[in-house]
């Protein structure tokens, strides 16, 4: 009897073994965690690659960025100013409503409403008329042939999920509690999210009811933030988990010499950059009173020459950053090599401070995230110290990415007086950058310079910018993209630092598509 | 008496007491600090390394918070005596270019005001706190004694963490390096007084009935004259013992916060700082970062340690 039941689960579990469906879970790590799971509250490459997991927009990007068509079946321009969009049909969100026109209005609304960091996804005044069920016109008040290229990042919600829990309104990056829509998603994506402990996990399970065919194999993805550089390293070479994004630099050596793992690197397309407040009368944080510094050019044009971006690159990035002029990595914008970086000259920067009026330098604080990008925290205490032997005093506050971007974003009020920040254009073009980065923000009722932490002005780029925007013809577009950046240039509206490489340590029994924009996708991964 | 100081005289006639080195020579405390030879090393090395903290602007060869003379190109350059290494730089440097023997002077330095800070703090409200619990007794009693036991449930650490939290969003808007100091003493400060309140309770309420105290009550003095001139000084002795050993025990708390990177800085590193800064850098090979700043760390918390064992072996009247 007894040994008839033995032998009897003994067969069981040969049977349970033999099962083709054995669970493949994923465990990944990012140095930070999602800040929010509202769509529309950060617009940070992380975050948004983590609900591109759950959430679709009407476009999606390819492997190789290209623009492939998502919740959107096709699109068409009768006339410039009006777009026909058809959307996919049979789609579901995964709460079990249809996904119809009613659910891209009101997205379309909420996105552009205070509080929002998307507003720049759809313009302002387009209107968007619903012809039937499953097909949108929208309605432009000038012609905009880049009108859906940031739009794989604007995530459809359900009107009806959204309203019945209050979530209506997007939840600001500034807000001190949580909404329903921050601590919940219901998308149309490939995957869902089962459970979301804020600061400690999120696990990802596949949506049974998705519309497209899976590429992946997962059956379940724990994702867990792990802030500190070694221990994220300790747990991928212990395979605790299967994938780090970022292998910090220094690691990249030890973590391709285990013998399970391996590090992919590549160029990214993100810039690193300092700002100034250009736009207060006073600053926020400086002694120097009844008057900004900044708004000077020699003192910006002091505090560009100040910065030694080689050793940066030789000493803090170890080789892995390409130095840059531009605010725009060079694989995006044709002409960016006519550029070079003004000389690293610290006798010119004390010169300049001296003749703007500050011989003896001055003070002034510093906002610095330390989780997010690839060694902030180091950029910005290096950056501290060069500016400290041309004479500027720096108090720099490094802090975690939830904090940084709650002060320095517009919802936060754009509390900031210097800055380093990392600019990928959502659109993969000049004019994301010309607009979203240095943009005027004089006009309370545009959203141009909606990231424009430090408020830059020049009426001339914004006109360029304008042009650039309804120029079809590359040549002509490519010239005045030129234009603009030479204006930016000139006036040392900003610090390019440079254009960070992609690292991320993945296990050798994962297969993942490395996408330039740095954006770890689940769709495209699979598991031995 | 368990206390070898006598219990003052009533009257406010005082003795004029021998000198106080001769006292100090005659005293069971120091032949038994001279028959201890570990002891003697103990104190040796707290001596040393405090006499190091003091004069380190004049011992260390930068000033490791002035960021003009740290130079990044000198970064993460091992110890002078391993292959690379420079003359300069006797321990080597960490990933900002700052010279490690430098920065654990200075560093030393913040974690010993921060720990002796933090602890006086404790020591002072705890002692308060303790009297007026024994001494006034009933409801006040009750109600410092119930917060005492709520906070006894959370570990230190844990309290501190969330002082430290709570009263930097209170100082929004100032900038974190002019407030982190004071910051963190009150932290350690309010996360180390119950000890302190405890045992001064408990020989507050032996030593109140006491006849001595009776006497002055009766000649009519004020209930604080008589807690602090004449039981004070007969309950002190144990908190001695205590503030030695919490000298040690908040200088670790300073480096677990900032290691976990809420405490100093990494523009002005304390030893926790400068530990969390190499952890960084361990999985690299560059060892030196983690290991100087963390090896003073345990030498000198060892130290007070040892003074500490000494000390409550010292004043304990069964071990006599």
């Amino acid at each position: 009897m007894k040994l008839r039941s033995m032998l009897l689960a003994a067969a069981a579990v040969t049977l349970l073994a033999a099962s083709p469906l054995s669970a493949k879970t994923l465990r990944y790590a990012n140095q930070g965690d999602l800040k929010s799971l509202d769509p529309y509250t950060l617009n940070e490459t992380t975050t948004n690659a983590h609900l591109g997991n759950v959430y679709e927009g009407l476009t999606k990007r390819g492997k190789d960025l290209a623009i492939l068509p998502g919740l959107a079946e096709r699109w068409e321009t009768p006339e410039p100013t009006r777009w026909r969009i058809y959307l996919r049909k049979g789609v579901k969100f995964q709460s079990g409503d249809d996904f119809t026109a009613d659910d891209v209005i009101f997205s379309a609304d909420r996105v552009r409403a205070t509080g929002s960091n998307f507003t720049t996804r759809v313009p302002k005044d387009a209107k968007f008329v619903k012809i039937d069920d499953h097909t949108i016109d929208v309605v432009l008040s000038s012609p905009n042939p880049i009108l859906n290229s940031q739009w794989d990042t604007w995530y459809i919600m359900s009107k009806k999920w959204a309203e019945a829990n209050g979530s209506a309104a997007p939840t600001p990056a500034s807000a001190t509690t949580p909404s329903f829509a921050a601590l919940n998603a219901n998308g149309t994506g490939p995957f869902k999210i089962e459970s979301h402990q804020p600061g400690v996990k999120t696990v990802f399970k596949p949506n049974a009811g998705w519309w497209g065919k899976p590429e992946h194999n997962l059956t379940e993805v724990i994702f867990t933030p792990i802030s500190s550089d070694a221990t994220r390293v300790a747990a991928l070479l212990s395979g605790e988990v299967d994938i780090i994004e970022p292998v910090p630099i220094q690691d990249i050596q030890r973590v391709n010499s285990g013998a399970n793992v391996q590090v992919l690197t590549g160029p990214e397309l993100r810039t690193i950059f300092l700002g100034m407040d250009q736009m207060r009368d006073e600053l926020l944080e400086s002694n120097v009173k009844g008057k900004n510094p900044f708004k000077d050019k020699r003192v910006r044009e002091a505090f560009y020459k100040a910065i030694d971006i080689e050793t940066i690159k030789t000493r803090v990035m170890r080789g892995l950053s390409t130095p840059s002029a531009l605010m725009i990595a060079p694989e995006l914008f044709s002409l960016s090599k006519d550029f070079t970086r003004p000389k690293f000259d610290v006798e010119a920067s004390k010169k300049l401070l001296a003749e703007a009026g500050y011989p003896n330098g001055f003070e002034v604080g510093m906002d610095c995230p330390n989780d997010r990008y690839v060694n902030d925290g180091p950029i910005c205490q290096a950056v501290v110290g060069m500016l400290a032997r041309a004479g500027i005093k720096v108090n720099l506050n490094a802090q975690p990415k939830a904090q940084y971007f709650a002060k320095v974003l517009k919802s936060g009020g754009f509390k900031t007086s210097t800055y380093l920040l990392g600019w990928t254009p959502g659109t993969f073009d000049s004019h994301n950058v010309l607009y979203d980065i240095m943009g005027c923000r004089d006009d309370a009722t545009s959203n141009r310079g909606e990231t424009n932490l430090g408020g830059y002005c020049n009426k001339e780029l914004d006109k360029l910018t304008d042009q650039v925007l309804v120029e079809s013809d590359k040549a002509k577009r490519d010239q005045l993209i030129k234009q603009a950046f030479q204006i930016a240039y000139d006036d040392y509206a900003y610090v390019p630092l440079h254009q960070q490489a992609l690292a991320w340590g993945v296990a050798k029994s994962v297969k993942v598509a490395q996408r330039a924009d740095n954006s770890v996708l689940l769709q495209w991964i699979t598991k031995d | 008496m368990t206390v070898s100081a006598a219990p003052a005289p009533a009257a406010a006639t005082p003795v004029k007491p021998a000198s106080l080195l001769t006292r100090m020579r005659d005293s069971d405390i120091w032949h038994s600090f001279r028959s201890s030879p570990l002891t003697m090393l103990a104190a040796f090395v707290v001596l040393a390394l405090a006499l190091a903290a003091l004069f380190a602007p004049v011992l260390a060869i930068m000033n490791p918070f002035d960021p003009a003379q740290v130079f990044l190109m000198d970064a993460n350059i091992p110890p002078r005596w391993s292959e690379g290494g420079d003359e300069r730089f006797i321990f080597g440097t960490d990933d900002q270019g700052r010279d490690l023997y430098s920065a654990i002077l200075y560093g030393m330095r913040v974690s010993l005001m921060i720990g002796l800070g933090g602890v006086f703090l404790a020591a002072t409200i705890g002692i308060t706190l303790g009297l007026v619990a024994g001494y006034v007794g009933g409801r006040t009693d009750a109600i410092i004694m119930r917060v005492a036991d709520v906070q006894l449930t959370f570990p230190a650490i844990l309290v501190a963490l969330l002082i430290d939290g709570v009263v930097h969003a209170l100082l929004k808007g100032i900038p974190r390096e002019q407030t982190v100091f004071g910051v963190l003493i009150l932290s350690i400060g309010l996360s180390f007084w119950v000890q302190y309140a405890r045992t001064i309770r408990g020989s507050t309420l032996v030593e109140k009935n006491k006849d001595y105290v009776q006497a002055a009550r009766l000649v009519g003095m004020s209930t604080p004259v008589i807690m602090l001139r004449h039981i004070l000084p007969n309950v002190i002795g144990p908190v001695l013992v205590i503030l030695t050993i919490n000298i040690g025990l908040a200088i670790i708390t300073e480096a677990t916060l900032s290691f976990l990177g809420v405490g100093l800085p990494a523009t002005q590193p304390s030893l926790g700082t400068l530990i969390s800064i190499g952890n960084k850098y361990l999985f690299s090979g560059d060892w030196w970062i983690v290991a100087f700043p963390g090896f003073t760390l345990a030498l000198f918390v060892l130290a007070v340690n040892l003074l500490g064992d000494w000390l409550r072996d010292a004043l304990n009247p069964r071990l006599r």
